[in-house]
């Protein structure tokens, strides 16, 4: 542990301790105010018709009956919604040569998804707008339709964009070092090709947006359950031609978004232009189906790669090569290529070796888009290198950890540059691998699977390093020409009666943002956190920042928060200072009162300094004003991210004749740099494996032959559930960003970002004895029994 | 998944609530088509959210009294087909004479839908994935149906017909399911393979046994999801049959499977691993029987 950013023993020192959120009694009680309960005056509803092909043109639209039912008020089609929303597409410009179509809310002449929403009803209700779906008669002609990775790369097969020369959207390559030389000298190459299914977010509250535009004001409100306010309030400002003060955007209550609530969505614009049209309140709250067909989905790749080793097992090289298919479009205004782009740039990140060559190639198809979730590339990445980590320690005859703790980057060895050409200021695999050995108690779990094997009991152990992404500058996607930022601001003010008020950019969907900005604030003016009010998530009221997405909340977001305070601090002492007759650095805060720094005696509450300052500025020296709010704003600099690390250990069972595989245990050591709130650290920890664990076993979006989605339902998509949860042990490594003074690094995804490869590790470690193994995920008994030859 | 019909709001209907059996037939006969009886809801609301039903009426038979209650009647447990799920596990009078039902029970979903679903709903709409309409097949069990000509009991083996296909005819009532009473002589197993707590199987089998010392007088075994209906394995069972159960009797009926059973195509689970699995299945819990389960 590295020493605290101040002594935990004082009073108000919040930083680092396990502090209950403020706002978890409030939702517990049923108190949430989430959109999806929201009602507005003169509030209408909106349904959508969805195309239940994959791929075809809508020769007519029939919609007079719809009209004509009682309590409809619109009925819209792309065409419709063309004339007032400019199209958008999901480029950016350091993606060099990129390309993607343009969209629109609602298609004006071509559907290229099972699912995509195609024809909007307002009416009263939704019962009534669904009733009038019905009514609705669509002539569709079908095209030919493009599905699986392999299909969309046949030269002179199906393209998803008729007109286009193919169906690639992205490329790009990474060559670094010799890496054929570094190949035909090894002693042992390992080589596999991965596949990993596509799955999405299954948030417990779907999409969620009322739109409200007052043509009187000419301003537009849009309550939208989302994590990134600012960003669509730019984007419906500019799509919709509305100046961006007249754009407000109110992000309250969100229930999980895990990325999925970053995007644009046709039916979200759909119901900003619906609502301005109406000049009414329209509201949209995506259902459990709805969500499985338009949701961003993640993940679905193919990688081929290779590790060249040397005899005693030092990693030489890695060659990969990933594909990745995305749906019909990219993502606006992120993109769909992020993903692969991470993928092929974390690939072996913990490691000291230098060749690596990559090539990326990004895929349109005729399904829904995929895009930035939890964790974007980082357990594919992961789960590549690690498996073949643990193919060469098998072949060298190495134990996984001895194989690892030989090639990781020594602790005291940075900074490095990864072989992929990602700066690293500051990681700990050594500390966590040695930590995680002791924790998992790794000999006793190894002695236990070689007694129970003799009883045809296949216990599975694995491990899997990784590094993860956080803290993101201006190089994410700023410089691609995104207007969504990397800064974060912060406004806080001393009220008179001597409490703080702290409206900030970052967000809250559950995670305790409010909870961690509020613990700053308070250790760092000096006072009670309960005196601490934190508002997020208004553009109106909250400075414009880059929000939540990316783990970026606490490492800028708790920065901005930790200077904006600190310079509260100086301009309250100030004041004090003139009462008082003192130096203000012979002043100090603690618990709400101004003290004597060396001493520590209480001089005078600062609810009497804002008194006089609020109400009689007349006893304050001449010349004097009081500076009580203050803003401030910070943007990251230095490294262009905050990378993390950390390691995780798993424990198994594989049920041979069944294929089913018992979790026992999970545990992880992880660096986050300064841990603000170890509870609320935990449970970032805890969910993300859980969500990583659900991508290892359980979660996929299976699509049949004519691109129909043939699990959309709770009851058919597996999310991870408590039976199947194992125990879960947490260690800390603590290495704080220099970049920084708060320190803190990003934690939200370290999770999920290794739990798949470990598991996919311990599975393979099971299946020792019988010479099967398993390079795809999720591992479903189907795999694991076709694996073992059992049907 | 069908795309035409995503909707999550019922289509307007109407509601009935009956106190007595023929109210219910009565409301039903008059509605025809166009009725739909409503127990626990656990499975029909979500059809109508979904649209995939939309009747003009609702019949809402909670309320009538002689759908109700658990008792021995002669040589038979009668349980109301208003029994809940969840009542399969508390009480008594299960425990001890259905001992089967109530080691299903808690396989069938979750505490909140156990705490709605009832035993009437559940074998009237004869999921072949569903536990306990292929237990009243191992039970040997009979449904008892009440309708406009009158009032009937139809053995278990001939009640399931095909896919959500039964003997019930439109209009008619499950009143209860008459399962005859567990006695001292008789062993039974259940188990299911699922990849998760409260799942609908990959599959699923439980088995009812009267023996002497360790031989096998006579056996039920029924398995579900592995096709249209719950299925009994008349082959399997033919060979266990007046032997006792040793390993290779237990091989014998794994292998007569593959007679018994033709589990249909799905993407997800193909027909040769689902047999594979039922035949694990069936040698771990004839394994336990033979353990004195
Ligand atoms: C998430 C979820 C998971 C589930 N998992 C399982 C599971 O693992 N295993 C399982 O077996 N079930 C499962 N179910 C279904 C549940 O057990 C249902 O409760 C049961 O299938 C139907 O019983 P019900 O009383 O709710 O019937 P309803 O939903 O009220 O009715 C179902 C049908 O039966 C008819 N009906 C009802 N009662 C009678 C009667 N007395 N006479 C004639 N017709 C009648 C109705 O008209 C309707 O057509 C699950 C349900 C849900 C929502």
């Amino acid at each position: 542990m590295s020493a605290p950013l101040t002594s935990l023993d004082r009073p108000n020192s919040y930083i680092g301790r396990s502090v209950p959120r403020p706002n978890a009694k409030r939702l517990l009680a049923g108190r949430g105010r989430y959109i999806s309960d929201l009602k507005l005056p003169r509030m209408l509803h909106a349904a959508f018709l969805r195309s239940p092909h994959a791929h075809a043109k809508i020769a007519s639209i029939k919609a007079d009956a719809a009209r004509a039912y009682e309590g409809v008020h619109l009925v819209a089609t792309g065409a419709d919604l063309a004339k007032i929303c400019t199209p958008w597409t999901g480029t950016l410009d350091h993606f060099k040569g990129m390309n993607s179509a343009p969209q629109w809310p609602l298609p004006l002449d071509r559907v290229v998804w099972a699912g995509q929403a195609v024809v909007a009803v307002v009416a009263e209700s939704r019962a009534i707008a669904e009733d009038a779906l019905e009514l609705i008669d669509v002539d569709y002609e079908d095209l030919p339709v493009v599905v699986d990775i392999d299909g969309a790369r046949e030269a002179g097969g199906a393209l998803v964009n008729p007109g286009s020369a193919n169906n690639i959207c992205f490329r790009s390559q990474l060559d670094n070092g010799a890496v054929d030389d570094a190949f035909a000298h090894a002693a042992h190459v390992v080589e596999e090709e991965f596949s990993f299914g596509r799955h999405t977010a299954v948030t417990l509250e779907p999409r969620a947006i009322v739109a409200d535009y007052d043509p009187a004001a000419g301003m537009l409100t849009v309550h939208h359950g989302t994590q990134t306010p600012y960003q669509f309030q730019d984007l419906y400002s500019r799509h919709y031609n509305i100046p961006e003060a007249r754009v407000r955007v109110i992000a309250t209550d969100i229930g999980g978004s895990f990325g999925m609530k970053l995007h644009v969505y046709h039916e979200d614009m759909a119901v900003v232009g619906l609502s301005i049209l109406l000049g009414r309140p329209v509201k949209y709250v995506a259902d459990r189906m709805e969500s499985f067909v338009s949701d961003i989905h993640a993940r679905d790749h193919r990688v081929r790669a290779r590790m060249a080793l040397d005899a005693k097992g030092e990693i030489l090289a890695m060659d990969v090569e990933d594909l990745t298919a995305i749906g019909a479009f990219s993502t606006y205004p992120r993109t769909s290529v992020v993903e692969g782009n991470q993928v092929i740039r974390l690939i072996g990140a913990p490691y000291r070796f230098k060749n690596y060559r990559a090539t990326l190639e990004v895929i349109f198809q005729h399904k829904v888009q995929t895009s930035q979730y939890r964790a974007v590339g980082h357990p594919i990445a992961c789960a590549v290198t690690e498996r073949l980590v643990d193919m060469a320690a098998s072949k060298v005859g190495l134990d996984p950890f001895a194989i690892r703790a030989q090639n990781v980057i020594p602790d005291d060895a940075y900074p490095q540059t990864s072989p992929t050409g990602y700066r690293f200021e500051a990681l700990s695999h050594q500390a966590c691998l040695k930590r995680l050995h002791e924790i998992m108690d790794y000999d006793a779990l190894r002695a236990e699977q070689v007694d129970l094997r003799k009883r045809g009991s296949y216990r599975g152990i694995g491990i899997a390093t990784f590094v993860e992404i956080t803290n993101p500058s201006p190089a994410f996607y700023g410089v691609g020409g995104a207007r969504i930022s990397s800064q974060d601001g912060a406004i806080l003010s001393l009220t008179p009666s001597g409490e703080v008020r702290c409206l900030i950019s970052v967000t809250e969907q559950g995670q305790g943002t409010e909870a961690i900005i509020s613990q700053i604030v308070a250790d760092q003016l000096g006072l009670a956190q309960e005196h601490v009010k934190v508002v997020t998530g208004d553009t109106e009221v909250t400075p414009h920042g880059g929000a939540t997405w990316a783990c970026r909340g606490a490492g800028i977001g708790g920065e901005t928060a930790l200077q904006a305070t600190r310079a509260l601090k100086r301009n309250i002492l100030e004041i004090a200072a003139l009462i008082l007759q003192q130096q203000p650095s012979a002043l100090d805060i603690v618990d709400g009162e101004v003290v004597d720094a060396a001493t520590r005696k209480p001089r005078l509450p600062i609810a009497e300094i804002a008194r006089i300052a609020y109400f009689r500025s007349d006893t304050l020296p001449p010349g004097t004003q009081a500076q009580l709010t203050v803003s401030h704003h910070f943007a990251p600099q230095g490294y262009p991210f905050a990378f993390t690390n950390g390691i995780q250990g798993c424990a198994l069972e594989v049920d041979v004749e069944t294929g089913l595989i018992k979790l026992l245990k999970h545990f992880i050591v992880e660096d986050c740099g300064r841990v603000i709130n170890p509870m609320l650290v935990e449970e970032q920890l805890r969910g993300g494996i859980v969500q990583g664990l659900g991508a290892a076993l359980f979660e996929e979006c299976r699509y049949g032959d004519t691109g129909q989605l043939m699990n959309g339902s709770l009851a058919d998509y597996l999310v991870p559930m408590p039976m199947e949860m194992p125990d879960i042990v947490i260690a800390h490594v603590e290495t704080p960003t220099a970049d920084t003074v708060l320190g803190a690094k990003g934690v939200g995804e370290a999770g999920t970002a290794a739990a798949s490869a470990c598991v996919l590790n311990a599975v393979n470690d099971a299946l020792m004895p019988f010479d099967a193994t398993i390079n795809s995920i999720p591992i479903t008994p189907a795999k694991v029994l076709k694996a073992l030859k059992r049907f | 998944m069908d795309l035409e019909e995503t909707a999550v709001k019922a289509r307007a209907f109407s509601y009935f609530r009956a106190a007595r059996i023929d109210q219910a037939l009565d409301a039903h006969a008059r509605a025809g088509d166009e009725a739909r009886f409503i127990a626990g809801g656990q499975s029909l609301v979500p059809a109508l959210s979904l649209r995939l039903q939309a009747p003009r009426l609702l019949i809402d038979i909670t309320h009538i009294d002689e759908l109700r209650g658990i008792r021995r009647d002669g040589g038979y447990l009668r349980i109301g087909a208003l029994t809940r799920h969840c009542e399969m596990l508390s009480e008594p009078l299960i425990a001890e004479f259905a001992p089967l039902l109530h080691a299903a029970a808690p396989f069938v979903a979750h505490p909140a839908i156990r705490n709605r679903g009832t035993l009437g709903g559940s074998v009237a709409l004869a999921d072949p994935a569903s536990e306990f309409p292929a237990m009243t097949l191992a039970l040997d069990a009979e449904i008892e149906i009440v309708g406009p000509s009158g009032r009937r009991r139809v053995k278990a083996d001939d009640f399931f017909i095909d896919l959500f296909e039964t003997a019930l005819q439109p209009g008619e009532l499950i009143t209860a399911i008459y399962v005859p009473l567990f006695k001292a002589d008789q062993r039974f197993a259940f188990d299911e393979l699922a990849r998760r707590r409260g799942d609908y199987a990959l599959v699923g089998c439980g088995m009812l046994a009267t023996f002497t010392g360790e031989r096998i007088d006579d056996i039920r075994i029924s398995f579900f999801s592995v096709g249209n209906t719950p299925i009994r394995v008349k082959g399997a069972e033919a060979t266990l049959i007046g032997s006792s159960l040793d390993a290779e009797r237990i091989a014998a009926a794994q292998g007569a499977l593959e007679g018994d059973l033709a589990p249909p195509e799905s993407d997800e689970v193909p027909p040769a691993m689902r047999l594979h699995l039922a035949r694990v299945l069936l040698g771990r819990l004839l394994g336990r029987l033979g353990e004195g389960a």
